[in-house]
């Protein structure tokens, strides 16, 4: 399959290669086509068991009596336990801006302290101490990392390996986490919304036009009340007749009913009362669509889906918990998948088509009618290239979007190898004009691959405002 | 508990008589851990915050100390209420070893003279009683701070106190003498003659450490005499002060009445972090001492009977090499045994070092023994660093099948592969000191602190910065300083060269991975004014 899709993609470049591009767009898509590496979301190295135990960046300092002799292992807090304490230290937080210094707590850190296979994703708020310390080297990478070792082995051999990607964890583009436990993102993206709004000041939801209500009272004939009522239950009624007469001994013989000497009690009599019934309605359908092509490596997916958690758990608090969300994931297709799980870990590598994720959201939204009943979100997040340079096929399908969407947010997360030139998404979308033309309904947010969190949390006040 | 007291004292080891041995649970340690296991640190925020731990964090926080035992007077430890009783036995000689080790090793010596965990608690209290007073300001103070403990003088400090007397300098009692008294103070024969007398009478009664109790007199009576006797000494050669001692004397912010509180906060965290410092200094050698004699003790000892399988698990899991990685136990137990053996066979000398074979190096055994005594030199007086540098040789790693490693990937098979890199003990030897603690030198330089401006250097090591804090470091040294900082440090430039398309280099990412990274230092200022960040080449 892999090959089919490299085939595919070979077939495209082409294609394209035919039409005329630049040569700086034929290196940058070839950069994508040769690309074998995956940019899954840097993971903290961790133990797989096994006969080799590799170093999960041992030193010296990991070491701790506690923990070595006595199994007793340091234990922060979880922050739930002391929300109230969260909101002090949000406040304080906020207390530093009108001293005069930045801001120190960041939130949306997704920390995984389960163990095993346990995974959990829980949005804790966290801070660094900042001081003058040595930083390692920028051109070491991580093959050059040395560590000590003993026993057997020639110099040069091989003696253990550990695969990139832990077992048990999402494989590429697979989709569907299914019943290995749900992720915990909701509840503490709820927290993180509120946290988000309330302290990083971001806007409230503004309704335009006619304020629609999350739940909504529509009177059926579904109550059932016994000795009188609006409409009478027939079936139901027949059959408490029955019952009675049944106790009541009437009814001698099975096969030879005879219904005229039944005995009716007042209370027999079954009707149906009108009355109100709740029906609740997601207000927001959020669709949030990535790039997952193989040019958005590491800085870029995790700065996109750093920025889409937030907004995610913004929304959530904002429609208190009545979102419903849609995510997909594009490179030359697009695909949909389950939940944020998959969404946030999927990797894959291959050629970038903007227009196949608008695509597809249409088609959803055409065929599901979802325009009629919500308030549609689209975010999209994406490093800027694509293959379509002129954004022949996309501003079409953008336009259709901007039909019935209530706000699109686009994230570009330039890549620092760029410099000053702009990337493809940005120039054809200020070509066409869109931007000006409705602002309210089209947002851009253009960040550098070393955007901090307050320029994440900035971005989305420009997105969303 | 008495008698493995008795019995380490016979082994060798001293300590003092009191102990105070806790049982904690999950839910003691859950107050316990954010405050190093020392129950009356003074309160922070930031220990309540999940700390962002991948980046730097034995840089940024050197104290770490989150042991089982903590070098208080008397020491306390802590013990996990569900051990089993020969557990608790082992580790309680774990426990003396380090207790030993707290109170015998040099690098520790400017914490033997007080209780930290008191200290801590009047430190706690005058923090809580600032905080009831100032309010948030003075987290900001701490936050500020902590930004520079990691500069302090530790070695200055340590120098101050192990000066062999006569040697020193004695340059605090002339100038008290001959400049202070006379034409600062100006008192009369009699005053004067009192004093000579009274300094004489501290050197007789306390030796070593006269002068300094006689100081520390003076600075009663005179509270000014410090920074007077510092302001001469900016002028000539004289103490060294580490940038936060700098800040304390000098910034004429802080000297304001309204501001001199901080400087006692200043002063609770400079010497808090004074106090971790030689923990982390000496890790290999604290982990592997206390290894070293609970293996030798326990061992000896009756309450083994029936747990031996038991003592061979643990033990073996505290103190088995790793196949691959550093475990300060293992290390430091095998050194300790081997720089033992090493010493009863006289191979510390030059005859031994002069022999070239193999075979005449392992028989060699001038059977001078004493061995015990050596290690018991070593714990007094080395540090990680000197027991690396001087005791990790090839006859060691070769004994032990050490080597270093490096991991890469294995694109075809996605894996990374650990692979042996060289068994020769240069190697070895620098790949362990690479891992070691090492803070940035960082120091003011008078000549060019003018104008307010404060002027701090990085020497240069081969080490960048980390560049995400400077910002917010240097903010806070402002804030206490009360005027610009400059930092003059060297940041690496690193030019690629790619093989391949000499417009866009390289053609593929894989090439690109191929390229070859040079670096090149430029030495740059960043300056800090006005919590504007800002960086000029020089």
């Amino acid at each position: 399959m892999e090959f089919m899709k490299k085939k595919h993609l070979l077939k495209l470049y082409q294609e394209l290669k035919q039409q005329g591009i630049s040569p700086e767009m034929d290196f940058r898509m070839r950069l994508e086509l040769d690309h074998e590496g995956d940019h899954d979301v840097e993971e903290p190295a961790r133990g797989v068991g096994g006969p080799f135990m590799p170093p999960q960046d041992d030193r010296f300092y990991d070491f701790d009596d506690l923990a070595v002799l006595q199994g007793l292992h340091r234990i922060q807090p979880p922050y739930v336990t002391s929300l109230s304490s969260i909101d002090e230290l949000l406040e304080r937080d906020r207390q530093r801006e009108t001293d005069g210094f930045p801001r120190k707590i960041r939130v949306g850190r997704l920390v995984k302290p389960g163990k095993g296979k346990k995974d959990k994703v829980v949005v804790v708020p966290t801070t660094v101490e900042e001081k003058l310390i040595h930083d390692r080297l920028p051109e070491s990478t991580e093959e050059e990392q040395t560590a000590g070792g003993s026993g057997e082995g020639e110099e040069g051999e091989v003696i253990g390996e550990q695969p990139v990607r832990v077992p048990g964890q999402e494989g590429a583009g697979e989709a569907g986490e299914g019943g290995v436990g749900k992720h915990e993102i909701e509840s503490s993206a709820y927290d993180l919304g509120k946290i988000l709004t309330e302290k990083f000041e971001l806007p409230n939801l503004k309704d335009k036009g006619k304020k629609r209500s999350f739940t909504r009272y529509t009177y059926e004939m579904t109550d059932r009340n016994r000795g009188f009522g609006q409409i009478l239950d027939k079936k139901a009624t027949l059959k408490r007749i029955l019952e009675t007469n049944i106790n009541l001994g009437n009814i001698p013989d099975l096969y030879r009913i005879d219904s005229t000497h039944f005995l009716i009690s007042p209370s027999d009599l079954v009707y149906r009362v009108l009355s109100p019934e709740r029906d609740y309605q997601s207000q927001a359908m959020v669709f949030f669509i990535r790039d997952y092509s193989g040019s958005m490596s590491g800085k870029c997916t995790e700065l996109v889906v750093t920025q889409h958690v937030l907004i995610y758990s913004w929304l959530l608090y904002q429609y208190s918990q009545q979102v419903e969300s849609r995510f997909i994931l594009h490179d030359t297709d697009a695909q949909e998948v389950p939940d944020f799980y998959t969404y946030y870990n999927s990797k894959v590598a291959g050629g970038t088509k903007v227009v196949s994720g608008y695509r597809l959201v249409n088609e959803i939204v055409e065929k599901d009618r979802l325009d009629m009943d919500y308030n549609i979100y689209i975010f999209h997040g994406t490093d800027g290239d694509d293959w379509d340079t002129y954004g022949k096929e996309t501003v079409p399908e953008l336009k259709k979007m901007l039909a019935y969407a209530n706000r699109i947010g686009i994230t570009i997360a330039e890549h620092s190898y760029l410099g000053e030139s702009r990337t493809e998404v940005e120039k054809y979308l200020i070509r066409s004009g869109l931007l000006e033309e409705k602002p309210n309904l089209l947002r851009l947010d253009i960040i550098r691959e070393d955007a901090d969190e307050p320029r994440l949390i900035d971005g989305i006040k420009r997105l969303i405002s | 508990m008495e008698g493995c007291k008795e019995r380490a004292r016979d082994g060798g080891l001293s300590f003092q008589d009191e102990t105070l041995e806790y049982i904690v649970t999950n839910r003691d340690l859950l107050e316990l851990s954010p405050k190093f296991m020392i129950p009356t640190l003074y309160d922070y925020w930031v220990h309540d915050v999940e700390i962002l731990k991948e980046k730097g964090r034995y840089e940024l926080y050197p104290g770490n100390p989150y042991e089982t035992v903590i070098n208080t007077r008397p020491p306390i430890s802590f013990y996990n209420d569900n051990n089993p009783d020969w557990l608790n036995v082992m580790i309680f000689y774990h426990v003396l070893g380090h207790i030993d080790f707290f109170q015998n090793n040099l690098f520790y010596r400017h914490t033997w003279d007080y209780d930290f965990a008191g200290e801590a608690l009047s430190n706690k209290r005058l923090i809580a009683q600032y905080r009831s007073e100032k309010g948030r300001w003075v987290d900001y103070v701490i936050e500020f701070a902590r930004g520079m403990d990691n500069l302090v003088g530790y070695f200055d400090e340590l120098t101050r106190l192990t000066e062999i007397p006569g040697t020193r300098g004695t340059g605090r009692m002339d100038y008290y003498f001959d400049i202070f008294l006379q034409e600062v103070k100006g008192v009369n024969i009699t005053e004067y003659i009192k004093e000579v007398d009274r300094y004489n009478d501290c050197i007789r009664r306390y030796k070593e450490l006269g002068e300094q109790s006689f100081f520390a007199d003076v600075i009663k009576q005179y509270p000014e005499f410090e920074s007077m006797y510092a302001k001469t000494l900016k002028a000539g050669p004289g103490r060294k002060l580490d940038p936060m001692q700098f800040v304390m004397e000098y910034s004429e912010f802080l000297n304001k009445d309204a501001n001199k509180w901080m400087k006692s906060v200043m002063q609770v965290v400079r010497n808090t972090s004074l106090f971790f410092q030689p923990q982390i200094r000496t890790k290999i050698m604290n982990e592997g001492w206390a290894s070293y004699w609970h293996e030798i003790l326990f061992m000896k000892d009756d309450r083994i009977k029936g747990h031996e399988v038991d003592f061979a698990r643990v033990n073996s899991g505290v103190t088995s090499l790793p196949r691959v990685g550093l475990n300060p136990y293992a290390l430091g137990m095998r050194l300790f045994y081997y720089i033992e053996e090493m010493a009863d066979r006289g191979k510390y000398s030059y005859e031994f070092q002069k022999i070239q074979s193999a075979r005449d190096r392992k028989d060699f055994d001038a059977e001078t023994r004493g061995g015990k005594d050596f290690i018991f030199h070593v714990r007094e007086n080395f540090s990680d660093f000197m027991l690396i540098n001087t005791f990790v040789d090839q006859d060691f790693v070769t004994r032990n099948d050490l080597f270093t490693a490096s991991r890469r990937l294995n694109r075809q098979k996605m894996v990374w592969e650990y692979v042996v890199q060289s068994r020769k003990a240069d190697d070895y030897r620098q790949m362990l000191m690479d891992s070691l603690y090492h803070p940035p030198r960082i120091t003011v330089d008078p000549e060019k602190t003018t104008n307010h401006t404060l002027y701090l250097v990085h020497r240069f090591e081969e080490k960048p910065l980390v560049k995400d804090f400077i910002q917010n470091t240097l903010m806070g040294i402002e804030y206490l300083w009360g005027g610009p900082v400059q930092l003059e440090t060297s940041d690496a430039v690193v030019t690629r060269t790619y093989p391949g398309h000499p417009l866009y280099g390289a053609a593929t990412a894989a090439a690109a991975e191929e390229a070859t990274a040079k670096v090149t230092w430029q030495r740059v200022v960043y300056y800090m004014e006005n919590r504007k960040l800002g960086k000029k080449n020089i």
